[in-house]
């Protein structure tokens, strides 16, 4: 019980320490908050690489921030700004990249593992079952009644 | 038959990725500039109050762009290779003084030594976004119609400049 409340409480003091790395920004529109929010969690910091530049306090991500926040200051809209990193940083900065040629495999690769999976097990178990399901010749059943006596008299001893 | 077969094959299989996921290096991120024209800049000259470069400027030249910085530790190891690659008076070197203190960069320079031709600032790191600079070192070969056409990141190497920066640079330069 103890583990589990210092666990939650360092879990909170995490929390509470990616709210500090992000500052304060003022916005006349709340829309453009919102828009802000979700940007700057859609986004990678380039140089820790499996942040968002929300989490991170590199200096990269400050700079990617302030660079997300002027953009919406000047109108522009959250896929401008995105197409703006993209040209610059590849669809590797965005944590929600498009589906076309280029990232299809990061898309379709886990369904094609689970399929190749999903097959794999439908073939062991079937061919389980095929074993089970052999006749014996006569020779065989009697082979096997043979060994069957041979283990219990071992058991018996 | 295919009882024994299929673990070694599964195995060859998921060594053959493991051996390529191990051997790519994460930090190299395609960049989407390579053969677009080069962004613009117009950034202060260090060390001459005053004076600004643009990239139009520079149009007509291959130019190398090298993004260093005073505080980036990584710099020192590539700065004694392009020390020498502007012995050799092939290229136009252009640095990038990203994200420094004018100060702290003309010391370095005066300590290390100035391979640069020249070195253009951008103390807010704002050209730096727009080349897509995310890990200083960073080495950009631009052609003569201002087109980017390689991109290194991280420490260029004395392999990487013989083998890919040099033959590169003499086969741009003989482009019209």
């Amino acid at each position: 019980m103890n583990f589990i409340k210092s666990l939650v409480l360092l879990l909170l003091s995490m929390a509470s320490y990616t709210a500090v790395a992000v500052e304060y920004r003022k916005f006349d529109q709340p829309e453009q908050e919102a828009v802000y929010k979700v940007l700057i969690e859609e986004l990678r910091c380039l140089v820790c690489q499996n942040q968002t530049i929300a989490d991170s306090n590199a200096e990269l991500a400050q700079d990617l921030r302030r660079q997300v926040y002027e953009m919406l200051q000047q109108g522009k809209s959250k896929d401008e700004i995105a197409e703006f990193m993209t040209q610059r940083y590849g669809d590797f900065v965005l944590y929600n990249p498009p589906f076309k040629a280029k990232t299809g495999l990061l898309w379709i690769g886990p369904v094609v593992f689970l399929v190749i999976g999903l097959v794999m097990l439908f073939l062991f178990t079937r061919r389980k079952r095929n074993t089970q399901n052999i006749k014996l010749t006569e020779e065989e059943i009697k082979q096997k009644t043979k060994i069957r006596n041979l283990l219990n008299d071992e058991a018996e001893q | 038959m295919f009882k024994y077969l299929a673990p070694l094959v599964l195995f060859i299989v998921m060594a053959i990725f493991l051996a390529l996921g191990l051997n790519l290096n994460p930090r190299d991120i395609p960049s989407p500039l390579i053969n677009q024209a080069a962004p613009d800049f117009s950034l202060p000259v260090l060390g001459q109050t005053g004076r600004v470069l643009t990239k139009d400027a520079l149009i007509g030249d291959v130019w190398i762009f090298n993004v260093w910085a005073s505080w980036c530790g990584s710099c020192r190891i590539e700065h004694p290779i392009f020390n020498q690659l502007a012995k050799k008076k092939l290229v136009t070197l252009v640095g990038l003084n990203y994200k420094d203190e004018p100060e702290a960069a003309k010391q370095w320079l005066a300590q290390l030594g100035n391979p640069y031709d020249i070195s253009v600032m951008d103390q807010e790191g704002r050209t730096g976004i727009d080349y897509g600079v995310y890990g200083v070192p960073e080495t950009f070969i631009i052609d003569k119609k201002g087109i980017v056409r390689y991109k290194h990141t991280g420490p260029v190497e004395v392999y990487d400049m013989q083998n890919t920066l040099i033959p590169l640079i003499k086969q741009l330069q003989a482009e019209i």
